[in-house]
């Protein structure tokens, strides 16, 4: 009785038109979702990373970047401690300054994901459109783009990354650089990740541009412009997701690499590696906090972008299952 | 145009460059490479009938029908359906070119874009040609064109991976119909599907050829569907017309060698019991293609001059042959 009323009911869903949302949760994808440990908690750590970034001025009980605010004799005080000069409580205890190591990161994580982003969606613009014409014209056109792609590889794309922060920093005048540090960062870690998207759109629109589809477009003379963005375009997009989600953990990484080394976010606006990179200063004196607490963040970060670059990869992929 | 033949294709040549990178042929000292897919091929077909092109894998039969729609150039030679060539300098000549011409692929898997509805494939010959303004015009445009293939107007709101191959196949007529054409290129359109509904499609298609004064070029190894489709008949060896003649002459009477060879290794169900001498003979390479008549080291009745020169076209009433030696 039950399951002839649970097999008619399913039987009149199926020919009812499904709402999208049933639609999403009944998928293959979001059923592999829910059979992955990794991937549920890797989605919940980045999901309150995120939430943490984007509510940071609510969330923080302090703004760190309005000295009238600070107390320097609150400086170093310790995690769960009270501070020396006005008696409150930091959480993760503060820095030389007095400011609060938790606020710093949330404001940190804000410019960290940020930049992060940014430059994977600069890196994947560029690349695809790039890979799709390489793939698409070939010839000539796909020789000049994919040997500048393999040249650059050959280069470690923090080296790259440093070289175009230099050139822009040399040509911006001084009273804008901090302004622009966070766009130049941008441009320059996507420039370098480029290549990637490239050369797998690439292969994937020369595969796709041999299908018969194409050639029935081709043949009521649609423009290529018109073919590469309507018929090809989301055709090769899958494989574009899995890597963006990989290049976001690496860029995330490059920054906070470029900004350890003093070459990326600046001081005013420091991103969580420019605060290990003042962290790290205090090491050895025995204020441990001031670089652990962002390091872990960072970690918590690359590491639950990159667990669900991982899940994705492997759920997309057909010759995996 | 002379004669009042809708296509007219004469001298097609078509060769590839297949020459290994520049850098390989000049370490290596290797000679640049041709490939000729197809060698001087004019026919003509009537306007309403059905041509059908056989022959074997890499005899040029998909490289005539890609140059026919205008999606290759030819490497000499022309082509002219209405008498207007698809490669002509005036925009007005391409567009009408465009307009009269269509193509029906031979993977129904691959024909349609994965990612679009069926509204949208059907509708794209229309809105890009520019033959109806309006969304409801094409909209209601696009429902007739389903029931006219034998589809439901309500599909149009589906995926192509909601249908068989056979319903798939029939989506691609009816996006080959959406712009009125004259002429169809039909490039094996029912080699990937299951016999019972290749002759769905079939049949539709000859419905349709009656209907709408279709003319059909139609490109295929089955001898079955020939016979069943074609008014007239041209066989194709090694990018060369060896046989060109109507469909029941061609059967009783093949005059070329090849020709005969094909519709004697086609399984016959009259034949029972009949004993079957099977060319093993494989075709030969089309880069390095034997002298002369291509089709000597393979013929039953080549002589020595066959491996010298290339036999010329010969018209014996409506059919033309191109063998010295044919019966």
């Amino acid at each position: 009785m039950n399951s002839q009323s649970t097999s008619s009911e399913a039987q009149a869903e199926a020919a009812a038109p499904k709402g999208f949302l049933r639609r999403a949760w009944e998928s293959d994808i979001a059923w592999s979702f829910r059979h992955s440990p990794v991937a549920i908690v890797s989605a919940v750590v980045f999901l309150v990373l995120v939430l943490g970034a984007v509510f940071a001025p609510l969330l923080a009980p302090y703004n760190p970047f309005d000295p009238s605010t600070l107390n320097l004799m609150d400086g170093f005080t310790v995690p769960m401690g009270q501070g020396l000069g006005s008696g409150e409580l930091y959480w993760l205890g503060t820095d030389d300054q007095g400011r609060d190591i938790f606020s710093t990161i949330l404001y940190g994580l804000r410019i960290s994901l940020f930049i992060g982003l940014m430059a994977v969606l600069f890196a994947a613009v560029l690349g695809v459109t790039l890979g799709l014409i390489a793939g698409y014209f070939g010839g000539w056109i796909e020789a000049v783009i994919m040997r500048v792609a393999d040249v650059q590889i050959t280069f470690p794309s923090i080296l790259i990354a440093m070289l175009i922060f230099g050139i822009a920093r040399g040509l911006t005048p001084p009273e804008l650089r901090d302004q622009m540090a966070i766009w130049v960062l941008i441009v320059s870690i996507g420039l370098s990740d480029w290549v990637y998207f490239a050369r797998t759109v690439r292969s994937s629109t020369i595969v796709e541009a041999q299908k018969e589809y194409v050639h029935a477009a081709r043949l009521i003379g649609r423009k290529p412009g018109a073919i590469l963005r309507k018929h090809l375009l989301p055709n090769v997009m899958g494989p574009v997701l899995v890597i963006a989600t990989i290049y976001l953990a690496l860029a995330i990484i490059a920054e906070a690499t470029l900004s350890f080394l003093g070459v990326g976010a600046p001081p005013t606006k420091p991103s969580l590696g420019t605060l290990i990179r003042i962290g790290q200063d205090y090491l050895f004196s025995g204020e441990w906090w001031i670089l652990l607490f962002p390091s872990l963040t960072l970690l918590a970060l690359a590491l639950s972008v990159n667990l669900l670059g991982d899940w994705l990869r492997d759920v997309l992929n057909p010759k995996l299952r | 145009m002379s004669n009042g033949a809708l296509v007219q294709i004469s001298d097609l040549t078509k060769t590839f460059d297949i020459s290994s990178p520049w850098l390989e042929r000049v370490i290596e000292r290797k000679p640049r490479q041709y490939l000729t897919a197809v060698e001087e091929v004019s026919f003509d077909i009537e306007r309403g009938t059905t041509y059908a092109l056989v022959g074997e894998s890499g005899s040029g039969k998909s490289t005539i029908a890609r140059m026919l729609v205008g999606l290759m150039k030819p490497t000499r030679g022309s082509v002219h359906v209405d008498g207007v060539n698809p490669d002509s300098a005036s925009a007005e000549d391409v567009l009408k070119f465009r307009r009269q011409i269509q193509m029906i692929f031979q993977d129904p898997y691959a024909s349609m874009n994965p990612r679009w509805r069926v509204s949208e494939i059907v509708a794209e010959p229309i809105v890009t040609l520019g033959l109806l303004s309006g969304r409801d015009a094409v909209v209601r445009r696009v429902g007739e064109l389903l029931e006219q293939v034998g589809l439901s107007a309500r599909d149009a709101g589906r995926f192509p991976h909601e249908f068989s191959g056979g319903q798939r196949q029939r989506i691609c007529i009816a996006r080959a119909l959406a712009s009125n054409p004259e002429f169809i290129v039909c490039d094996e359109p029912t080699s990937a599907l299951d016999v019972s509904v290749q002759a769905q499609v079939l049949n539709l298609m000859r419905d349709l050829q009656r209907d709408l004064k279709l003319t059909y070029l139609f490109i295929t190894h089955d001898l079955a569907v020939v016979r069943y489709m074609a008014d007239q008949i041209g066989v194709l060896y090694l990018g060369r017309l060896v046989e060109s003649a109507a469909r029941d002459r061609l059967f009783s009477a093949p005059s070329h060698p090849y020709t005969q060879m094909l519709l004697d290794a086609a399984p016959r169900l009259d034949g029972f019991g009949r004993q079957h001498q099977s060319d093993s003979s494989e075709i030969p390479d089309p880069i390095n293609r034997p002298s002369g008549c291509h089709f000597h080291p393979r013929c039953s009745r080549a002589k020595s001059n066959c491996a010298v020169e290339s036999p010329q076209t010969q018209t014996a009433g409506a059919s033309r042959v191109a063998c010295f030696y044919p019966s």
